[in-house]
């Protein structure tokens, strides 16, 4: 199926869920980004019941804490 | 209304000759009233492009004083100036390029107990600091206070950056929910970062200040800014206002707590 990730397409195998997508995706902390799916924040304990479907529209935000 | 000296109108030529801007636009700018939290990577370039374009009264927050290692990107200091406190180093360079301006220095750390009485008296805050604690702390009190602000982010050869309007435009808890655990995320001082990177997203947050100030183009709201400048690629994701939001949305925070105080330090 085809999924927009960080505003690449790309292909990825039908029927994979969102953690095993962040697998897939060399995420490195998948605890720790903000995951938004077609314009909506998913929260973290709602990772595991998300299945990706073709078209879907991802998006990684990552912490960046630094200023100084 | 401010009656500018011919000093002043010569000084701000190119602001004035440009049509989103003019006489009233330098006007407002002239008027304005900002508080600059952090006086390092990101602090530095924000407050020195604040003081050359006339913000009218710039304050700037920071506890610490000028180290060494400080001076690879924080360019508003000089070598002369290790172990001066950074906002005295600041005031003094942001004066000397433009004495038209005032400048109140808080020398000190914000925290739940001081944060409400020092943004209150501000037209637009810039977060310019370096660590989870103070960052949300930061959208809590400009929230509450219902004063708008830029969020800045660095680190390595990234930044991130979002201007936030409270109650109008998503926040940054919007966004990010919640303070990342202790050594969670690498910093800055863990991770490095690339000193002209600093500069870049300091820039966007001034040119963001003065685009909110003048009243002027379409402010970073509902969208994170992203770059990567190894690649020098620039992302805008954009989003709505949650409102479910623990901070801005409907049941949103009433009153000031700070978060656990951590910088949060190394796992490379």
């Amino acid at each position: 199926m085809k999924l927009t990730i960080n505003g690449d397409a790309k292909e990825i195998k039908d029927g994979v869920s969102l953690p095993e997508l962040l697998v897939i995706e060399n995420v490195e902390q998948p605890d720790m980004v903000s995951v938004q799916l077609n314009d909506e924040f998913v929260r973290q304990d709602e990772h595991k019941s998300v299945v990706l479907k073709e078209g879907d529209e991802i998006n990684f935000l990552y912490f960046m804490g630094g200023g100084a | 209304m401010r009656e500018f000296s011919d000093e002043e109108l010569e000084r701000y030529s190119r602001h004035i000759i440009l049509q989103d801007v003019g006489i009233e636009g330098q006007e407002k700018i002239a008027n304005a009233k900002v508080l600059v939290i952090g006086a390092g990577g990101l602090g530095s370039p924000v407050a020195l492009y604040l003081a050359a374009a006339g913000v009218g009264e710039i304050g700037i927050v920071d506890g610490d004083v000028v180290d060494l290692s400080n001076l690879q990107r924080q360019v508003i200091h000089t070598t002369a100036d290790v172990s001066v406190p950074k906002v005295l180093s600041a005031k003094a360079k942001m004066e000397a390029i433009n004495p038209n301006i005032k400048v109140t220095v808080y020398q000190k750390f914000l925290d739940a107990s001081n944060i409400l009485d020092i943004v209150k008296g501000y037209d637009f805050v810039i977060d310019g600091t370096d660590n989870f604690s103070s960052k949300f702390l930061i959208n809590d009190a400009c929230i509450l206070a219902n004063v708008p602000y830029s969020h800045g982010g660095i680190l390595r050869f990234g930044g991130q950056t979002m201007t936030i309007k409270p109650n109008e435009s998503a926040c940054y808890a919007c966004v990010f929910d919640s303070p990342p655990p202790t050594n969670a995320i690498p910093t800055c001082s863990s991770a490095g970062i690339l000193g002209a990177v600093a500069g870049m997203l300091g820039t966007i947050q001034a040119a963001e200040a003065l685009k909110y100030i003048v009243g002027v183009g379409e402010p970073l709201y509902n969208r994170l800014l992203t770059f990567d400048a190894k690649t020098m690629n620039f992302r805008n994701v954009n989003f709505k206002k949650n409102p479910k939001c623990r901070v801005c949305g409907e049941h949103g925070i009433t009153e000031i707590k700070d978060y656990e105080a951590v910088v949060c330090e190394a796992k490379l």
